[in-house]
């Protein structure tokens, strides 16, 4: 018989005692493969106020569409360079930001392939549990073909995933919006 | 290479709404749209593995970390984490952090008019042994007010974060104490639906005392499992 597993509790208002310890804001080192990106946003809430009481986990493939981790078998060379998982606590405007490569392109469900992604996890007071989401990016040829994106019926609610470049850096915006207009599609995973 | 094989999906009324009124903070800050289930792909059956060797060293005794000894009843916190098949999840991160004996935590944002302990921070992290066990040593945290209501108070409890082998497997919870009377009138608790609430309530565990210096709690944990076969949607 299978056992349930342990419920959600909030990450509550002094989430920093236990977990800023481990934050990661620089996944790539000087060896690590691939285009050097900074991803960065604010979170807000359905007042359009922003949390600053939040923590933003993400976790992505190196340049070449690979996981550090066992379960990706393809056949691609690992990379120890880049382990791919990010950490950092919102700051008093709701900020947060990472420096990392571009991830590469990793299969999809049957044999279709993902558009370049990273995982994202919003946890924050006031929330008994993790919000999913999804950060690809705008000027990328390749969304129109993915599988997840595609299950995203409205254009406008897809438009909420697309990190936009800015124009003359290597920074993409990728703000995260709890509700409102504008309201970031957040996953079940 | 093949699908993946995925994880077993969410079973209905085992985990707290995103919504939850009685949580008043939850309104302003919960999702007003459907969340969309995707596929378990490469990319959630993945995830960061935090071993003891990329951790590093472990800070598993709150008691030991400052000068003196922190005030307080000092307890032993320990149990397994497991899959949903009673399997253990070996060599994964526990993070851990809580209250002082007095209810006050050692953080800025804290004002609670209760003393700071300069001996404890409460803070600590583990990783799970071969059998999927962790074991922490501490003080038990005091229960404290908190805004929600009228004369609300939060029960005795421990934070508690872990990866587990995947994306899918990550996990923020609370540890409580048995027979805590604050238990049936705290929404974070109750958020959980019934019967579930009732595994986040630890027990005594008078074999995993330490004669003469410390009682015992038990805290087991369930980690999302792995499904039989592919999980499409
Ligand atoms: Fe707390």
């Amino acid at each position: 018989m299978a056992l349930i597993p342990t419920g959600w509790q909030t990450v509550g208002p002094y989430l920093h005692i236990g977990l800023t310890w481990l934050n990661t804001t620089k996944l790539a080192g000087e060896a690590t493969k691939g285009e050097r990106i900074a991803v960065e946003g604010r979170l807000f809430d359905g007042d359009g106020a922003p949390v600053p009481d939040g923590m933003i986990e993400i976790w992505q493939a190196n340049a070449d569409g690979r996981y550090n981790h066992p379960d990706d078998t393809q056949a691609k060379p690992r990379e120890a360079a880049f382990f791919g998982f990010g950490r950092v606590d919102t700051d008093k405007q709701g900020g947060f930001r990472f420096e990392t490569v571009k991830p590469g392109r990793v299969p999809g469900p049957g044999n279709t392939l993902q558009a370049p992604h990273i995982l994202v996890s919003v946890f924050l007071r006031g929330q008994l549990r993790r919000l999913v989401t999804r950060l690809y990016f705008a000027d990328e040829a390749s969304n129109g073909d993915d599988p997840i994106l595609a299950l995203v019926e409205d254009p406008a609610r897809r438009r909420t995933l697309l990190a936009v470049r800015d124009p003359g850096s290597a920074t993409y915006r990728f703000d995260i919006r709890l509700q409102g207009e504008a309201e970031t599609v957040f996953f079940e995973v | 290479m093949p699908d993946p094989i995925g994880y077993r999906r969410e079973v209905p009324g085992t985990q707290p709404p995103y919504l939850h009124p009685d949580y008043k903070s939850t309104v302003k800050r919960s999702p007003t749209k459907a969340t969309i289930a995707v596929p378990h792909t490469l990319s959630e059956v993945t995830g960061p593995l935090w071993t003891k060797e990329r951790v590093g060293s472990i800070a598993d005794d709150l008691t030991v970390q400052d000068k003196e000894r922190p005030l307080g009843e000092r307890i032993v916190v320990a149990g397994r984490v497991m899959d949903e098949d009673g399997r253990p999840v070996p060599n994964t991160l526990v993070e851990l952090w809580q209250c002082n004996a007095s209810g006050r935590y050692h953080h800025p944002v804290d004002q609670h008019d209760a003393p700071l302990d300069p001996n404890f921070t409460g803070r600590g992290h583990a990783v799970t042994d071969g059998n999927g066990d962790y074991r922490f040593v501490t003080i038990k945290p005091g229960a404290y007010p908190w805004p929600n209501h009228f004369n609300a108070w939060r029960p005795a409890h421990i934070h508690f974060s872990l990866f587990g082998p995947s994306f899918v497997t990550r996990l923020v919870t609370q540890m409580f104490f048995p027979g805590d009377p604050l238990l049936a009138l705290d929404p974070i608790f109750n958020g959980v639906p019934a019967p579930a609430r009732d595994l986040l309530v630890s027990s005594f565990d008078l074999g995993m005392t330490v004669p003469d210096t410390a009682l015992a709690y038990r805290f087991d944990i369930v980690l999302r499992g792995r499904a039989a076969t592919p999980t499409g949607i």
